[in-house]
């Protein structure tokens, strides 16, 4: 079985079929590529798989287990995290703070946390001293420690995306969804962020993208799932999807013409 | 004139409580409520029936009135906490009206309109702490408010703390990154009830007397007032809110103008100072508390500086 598997996973927004029937897999270790035109489902896809949303029917299953509508924030404990497409920071909070959210529930046992919160003074300093050790390692991952104490929210749009990153790997996931983590940046900042993608696969997180930018994902993806209208419509290794009729139909419509304008 | 100005810190203490309370639930959760009135009635409600029906002391009825207002705070808080902004401000000042007129109708309980009167004293290891000797009940408030505005800070600058700000700047996100929301809003929620209940505690006990009147709607503006003046998410500057807020509200008797001024008047002064605060500082007047990691940051230093002298 593979890491992750949707079977015939549908979501419904009244009338329109927003997910329909859709088998996506992701295989341990790999990068896998979710592409499609605009609207064709795949932020929803992700939002269904992290508990963000409910699927209308159909089933997820995480490592052999059904996650089909487990909430968002039991999905992170058992190990997906994931960034969103408009980035999502605390925005007020240090950027180091950002990241120690993502290790909010490594921290501490897990009973009586308010009351031991509360009352023991010393063990909230050991605990936040760990926590921020913890939590440096990733911004050390991504250079960024030296903007530790920054506002999130004054970080530049590449670092934000970063930002994020690590806040999601801070979590300690073993899979991580990334909803158009090139978006906006210039050719420069693409080409970085896929050797981080490729450090975040290496450090042995399975990595799944959202991303319009095809140089990226025909460069990095070792799977991709293209996605219309809600159904898959294909799936395989980049140089299988480049040929694909049924993905250069839905990219570029029906008319031949087209491919003679090549030169 | 002195007697008067210990008044005003004594109110500075009761309010501060509901400030504190209201900070966390405001200020740190980022949720709009209204309704400290109403926990603050069941506190005052709560100390007043067990002591005059019951003969309990006030220290026993402290815990019950804390404990029965954070139960509150989670009942009404499940199928609230998801409503957002004015929504939730609604639904929770319907929460405080609905108390207000449960205690106003339910005679035989809390004797309706006409309240509850002769409320015993609070006695501390045999010694009488009379609110007419206004020193000494002051002194009890400060004692207790240190105590409250400790573990209110050492909650906030734990990982909850920072947990309920991260549901403030951004609830979805930090849903995805495993923290329960409704969990902590539920949480905070009720602490900032029980701690607007124990206020409630101290108001029976210094007015020694309980009567609808005191629980209505202006106490909840004038709660939120005290955290929007003071600065949202910092302990000490919503407890200077509230001086600042009870100084102003009886600023009239103060200066021996209370015949000229109306007492209403306090109630411009009040849209007054929220419409220019807004313009002018809406952070407040001392502003957020930043997190402090100085210790966490220190330690990480050290520990890098080993980690190269080991290379080395």
């Amino acid at each position: 079985m593979s890491m992750l598997e949707t079977q015939a996973l549908t979501r419904e927004f009244g009338g329109v079929i927003a997910v329909n029937k859709v088998d996506f897999f992701v295989e341990k270790n790999m990068i896998t590529g979710l592409i499609g035109p605009n609207g064709a489902g795949k932020t929803t896809l992700f939002n269904n798989i992290t508990g963000l949303d409910t699927p209308t029917s159909g089933k997820v299953f995480f490592e052999g287990k059904e996650i089909t509508g487990t909430p968002a924030d039991r999905v992170c404990r058992l190990g997906i995290a994931r960034t969103f497409q408009n980035i999502r920071l605390f925005k007020e909070l240090s950027v180091i703070d950002n990241v120690m959210v993502g290790r909010h529930f490594h921290a501490g046992n897990s009973h009586n946390r308010t009351i031991q919160a509360i009352l023991s003074y010393l063990n909230v300093e050991k605990e936040e001293k760990k926590t921020y050790l913890d939590a440096m390692k990733w911004l050390e991952f991504f250079g960024l420690e030296n903007l530790r104490n920054e506002k999130a929210k004054n970080l530049p749009y590449g670092y934000q995306r970063e930002l994020e990153i690590a806040r999601a790997l801070a979590t300690e996931p073993r899979l991580l969804f990334l909803d158009e983590p090139a978006a906006g940046m210039n050719p420069q900042e693409t080409e970085d962020l896929m050797k981080t993608i490729r450090r975040i696969r290496d450090i042995g997180v399975t990595v799944v993208l959202i991303e319009h930018d095809m140089k990226l994902v025909m460069n990095i993806c070792d799977n991709i799932t293209v996605l219309n209208y809600g159904q898959k419509i294909a799936q395989g290794t980049a140089m299988e999807i480049q040929s694909n009729p049924a993905v250069i139909e839905a990219y570029l419509g029906k008319d031949e013409d087209e491919e003679d304008d090549e030169e | 004139m002195l007697n008067f100005f210990i008044l005003i810190l004594i109110y500075t203490c009761i309010y501060a409580f509901m400030s504190l309370g209201q900070n966390l639930i405001t200020g740190y959760s980022g949720m709009l409520s209204l309704c400290a009135a109403g926990f603050f009635a069941i506190g005052s409600y709560t100390t007043a029936i067990l002591t005059t029906s019951f003969g309990w002391s006030f220290w026993a009825t402290l815990p019950i009135a804390a404990l029965l207002s954070a139960l509150m705070g989670v009942l009404i808080g499940l199928p609230t906490l998801r409503l957002k902004g004015d929504y939730l401000a609604i639904a929770t000042l319907g929460f405080a009206e609905i108390v207000r007129n449960i205690i106003n109708n339910w005679d035989a309980l809390t004797n309706g309109p006409m309240g509850i009167q002769r409320i015993p004293m609070i006695t501390i290891f045999g010694i009488k702490i009379s609110p007419y000797q206004k020193y000494g009940f002051l002194l009890m408030e400060i004692i207790m408010l240190l105590i409250c505005w400790f573990l209110f800070e050492r909650l906030a600058s734990s990982r909850m703390g920072r947990a309920l700000e991260a549901i403030r700047e951004d609830e979805i996100a930090a849903n995805s990154m495993g923290i329960n929301v409704t969990k902590y809003k539920v949480v905070s929620f009720a602490l900032g009830a029980a701690v607007t209940g124990i206020a409630g505690c101290l108001q029976a006990e210094f007015t020694l007397s309980v009567s609808p009147g005191s629980y209505v709607f202006m106490v909840s503006i004038m709660v939120l007032c005290t955290v929007v003046l003071g600065g949202m998410g910092n302990f000490v500057a919503v407890i200077l809110g509230a001086f600042i807020i009870q100084f102003i509200s009886y600023l009239p008797q103060l200066i021996g103008l209370s015949n000229i001024i109306p007492a209403q008047a306090k109630q411009i002064i009040f849209g007054l100072i929220l419409v220019i605060m807004m313009i002018y500082r809406p952070q407040g007047i001392l502003g957020r508390k930043e997190r402090n990691n100085k210790k966490a940051e220190k330690n990480w230093l050290l520990n890098k500086k080993e980690a190269i002298n080991e290379h080395a």
